[in-house]
């Protein structure tokens, strides 16, 4: 269970107030709260459900059905690595291991501090330079140990940078 | 980024397309952007534009000059202050990066661009650059014919969903068109999550107003005032660049009420995805559009007749919509006359994966695989043997050599039991493994399956068990030869058993690769070569 403030409650009210009569507004909602607060908690459940005249079942049933709805909050770093064929065909397996190995994390994971979270995706578009992974809503091709090194010093400073 | 150029002011192009910038294109624009800012003789203005779909030279700056634009790709950081010079600004220059014109790079200059005829040329969301490069025409002619008069058009043109199941567009459109209602909906399904496919993706970031184009004259077609763009979350770039274009046709009074001072209007909004390959599916795309589960629908009744919230409703592929303004504009005739067979107009090739040239290219039904594979892409980036290639995405079929002389042709593919989808195309060197992708195929299927159909559901589960069984059983035992029995019977379960296409065509990768490359799971070559492919064009429909 997670704990959230009474303002991320107030952005979940505002959010319902201004997306609940669009047609067919559940997902988009469902965007705006993972949007605003980084995941969908557990507390928003009820208020989705009640804006919309549906029971909590129907709404945690969509949550669910999605890959890309979280339920904990992620790393502050969403490292998405492309599983699909095209980067397969690049060396991807590899370089999943490699990955996994280095931040110490398996997929569906969040680091203890909280820095990075680790997720599978099926294709980023970006085949034409495979292998592929997402930062954030960054994408990296042709993607190597070595860059990845070197992302992670660029975002260890980017960390020192916010303190 | 919507820069107007003063006149006489030469500009550079810069892409901001996904992979350009992800091999660096950002910080070469913010680089020239800068030197631009401080050298005060070169007098130029950076434009960004879509890619021209040469992603191994990307990325690519073309310079404005009197010749035409020159060409500098790959370019880093440190070449730019060599290549920005006033020099580059009025020809060809010979420093090592410069490729000449744009347009007479063999890649380009081979090309038949109807689709993509604007991708890489002009600033993406600027109304004006599009109307200066024949924008709007086919909506202009849309606006003084009747409905039927544009529905029989699109049918002439021949063109057929580029989504992946090839049905012919205009008969769709006719459907919507006879089922009287006060609300239709035009659905533009923009998921592509098909590995190996990225030319949706390209045109929403380099030409986003040719699909608002086409989504409007398919309103006015079929009686539709609201239309809605279901992108895929993955492509955060192209939704960005989507809503921007939106926001400029409707201030230039494209979208809204009385488009172009006609009695016509349309509204149209970008609603995202969430990450489930099955949305592409179009009935578990209308669910999801309706904020529910993405579960695939039984039809009839098909979505041309019950759609979106129960309402009549044209579902296209990006590419499928924005090919009907430039049908608009040239004529059904000048469209079906590229091609062959029954697949009529152009098709957008995506070259990916192990290849020396990844990228898009634009051409007529007909050109070979090999042709491709060869003349295109130049081999494996890796400089080893091309084994095996996967056309159509993850339910497509991988083929083998002896395969490549088939055309790019619906009915070609399919008479060899493979699809062409998409149009993606996904080479594999001589390392790659196919049973372990023939299980990867089964493991796709159980992470995406929308769970509603046992075949689909229970049978990628046990087809992964059973491949496991094949690839750990000793060559020649019972075990082996049972277990290849054994998943042949369930391919022929879910491809007869599934309600749709993704428990329907697992069997397609997952067959051909046992078929036609028997012992990298551990069979001899000379094994039973005779397991039935069964052509499955139009499986989903
Ligand atoms: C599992 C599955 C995934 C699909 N994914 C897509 C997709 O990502 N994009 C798409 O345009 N069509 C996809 N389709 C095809 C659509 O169901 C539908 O045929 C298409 O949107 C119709 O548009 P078109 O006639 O213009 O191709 C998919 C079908 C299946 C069975
Ligand atoms: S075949 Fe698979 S994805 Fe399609 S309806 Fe059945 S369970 Fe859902
Ligand atoms: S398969 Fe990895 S980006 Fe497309």
């Amino acid at each position: 269970m997670s704990a959230i403030t009474s303002a991320d409650i107030d952005k979940i009210n505002d959010i319902l107030q201004k997306n609940k009569t669009l047609p067919g507004a559940m997902l988009p909602i469902l965007h705006a709260i993972q949007d605003e607060l980084g995941f969908v908690p557990d507390e928003s459940v009820p208020m989705i459900a009640s804006a919309l005249n549906q029971s909590r079942a129907e709404v945690h049933g969509v949550i669910s059905f999605y890959h890309h709805f979280l339920t904990k909050k992620p790393g502050q770093h969403q490292i998405s690595i492309c599983r699909a064929e095209s980067c397969q065909s690049m060396g991807s397996g590899a370089l999943e291991s490699k990955i996994k190995q280095r931040l110490k994390l398996d997929y569906h994971q969040t680091s203890a501090d909280g820095q990075y979270s680790l997720s599978p995706v099926y294709c980023l578009g970006n085949c034409a330079c495979s292998p592929a992974i997402r930062i954030n809503d960054d994408i990296h091709g042709e993607m190597t140990m070595e860059k990845f090194e070197n992302l992670l010093d660029s975002m260890v400073t980017f960390n020192l940078e916010l303190k | 980024m919507n820069t107007k150029s003063p006149v006489n002011q030469k500009r550079i192009f810069v892409s901001l397309d996904t992979t350009a910038i992800s091999k660096g294109s950002n910080k070469i624009a913010a680089h020239i952007s800068h030197l631009l800012s401080e050298e005060t003789e070169i007098c130029a203005t950076l434009v960004r534009n879509g890619s021209r779909g040469m992603f191994w030279l990307e990325p690519l700056v073309e310079i404005e000059t009197p010749l035409g634009r020159v060409a500098y790709g790959p370019v880093t950081e440190k070449d730019v202050v060599d290549i920005i010079t006033a020099e580059s600004l009025n020809g060809i220059t010979d420093h090592p990066l410069c490729l000449g014109l744009t347009e007479e790079l063999p890649w380009m200059k081979s090309q038949q661009r109807l689709t993509f005829a604007r991708v890489g040329l002009i600033d993406p969301i600027d109304v004006d650059s599009y109307i200066s490069h024949q924008g709007f025409d086919g909506l202009k002619n849309a606006l003084t014919q009747t409905p039927q008069e544009i529905v029989s058009q699109i049918k002439d043109s021949g063109l057929r969903g580029r989504g992946g199941a090839a049905f012919p567009t205009g008969i769709k459109w006719q459907t919507v068109l006879d089922t009287p209602d006060q609300q239709k909906y035009i659905v533009c399904n923009a998921d592509e999550g098909d590995s190996g496919t990225f030319a949706d993706r390209m045109l929403m970031e380099g030409d986003p107003l040719v699909l608002i184009e086409g989504m409007i004259i398919a309103g006015i077609a079929v009686g539709a005032t609201q239309g809605y763009i279901y992108l895929r979350s993955e492509y955060p770039q192209a939704h960005k660049i989507l809503n921007q274009a939106i926001a400029q046709a409707k201030t230039a009074g494209y979208l809204g009420k009385n488009i172009c001072d006609s009695q016509h209007s349309f509204e149209l909004e970008v609603r995202l995805g969430a990450g489930a390959y099955i949305c592409g599916e179009e009935t578990s795309l209308l669910e999801s559009l309706e904020g529910k589960r993405g579960l695939v629908r039984a039809k009839p009744p098909l979505p041309a007749i019950e759609g979106l919230f129960g309402q009549p409703t044209v579902v296209n592929n990006v590419i499928s919509l924005a090919s009907v303004p430039i049908i608009l504009s040239r004529g059904s005739e000048y469209y079906r006359d590229f091609g062959i067979g029954r697949s009529r107009g152009t098709l957008p090739i995506q070259l990916a994966g192990n290849v020396a040239r990844a990228g898009l290219l634009e051409l007529a039904f007909g050109i070979s695989l090999k042709e491709l594979l060869n003349d295109y892409a130049g081999g494996c980036k890796t400089k080893k043997p091309i084994r095996s290639v996967q056309v159509g995405g993850p339910l497509g079929a991988y083929l083998p050599a002896s395969q490549w002389d088939t055309q790019l042709d619906y009915e070609a593919f399919s008479k060899i039991g493979a699809v062409l989808g998409h149009g993606g195309i996904v080479v594999f060197d001589d390392s790659v493994n196919m049973a372990a992708q023939a299980r990867f195929a089964m493991e796709f299927c159980v992470v995406e399956s929308c769970g509603k159909c046992t075949p689909c559901r229970i049978g990628s589960v046990r087809g992964v068990e059973v491949i496991d069984k094949i690839i750990e059983a000793d060559a020649n035992s019972d075990q082996k030869q049972q277990s290849r029995i054994l998943l042949h019977d369930l391919c022929d379960t879910m491809e007869f058993g599934s309600l749709c296409a993704m428990g329907g065509m697992t069997p397609f990768p997952v067959r051909s690769a046992i078929n036609y490359f028997p012992e990298d799971f551990g069979f001899s070559a000379t094994g039973q070569p005779s397991d039935k492919q069964s052509a499955n064009e139009e499986c989903d429909k």
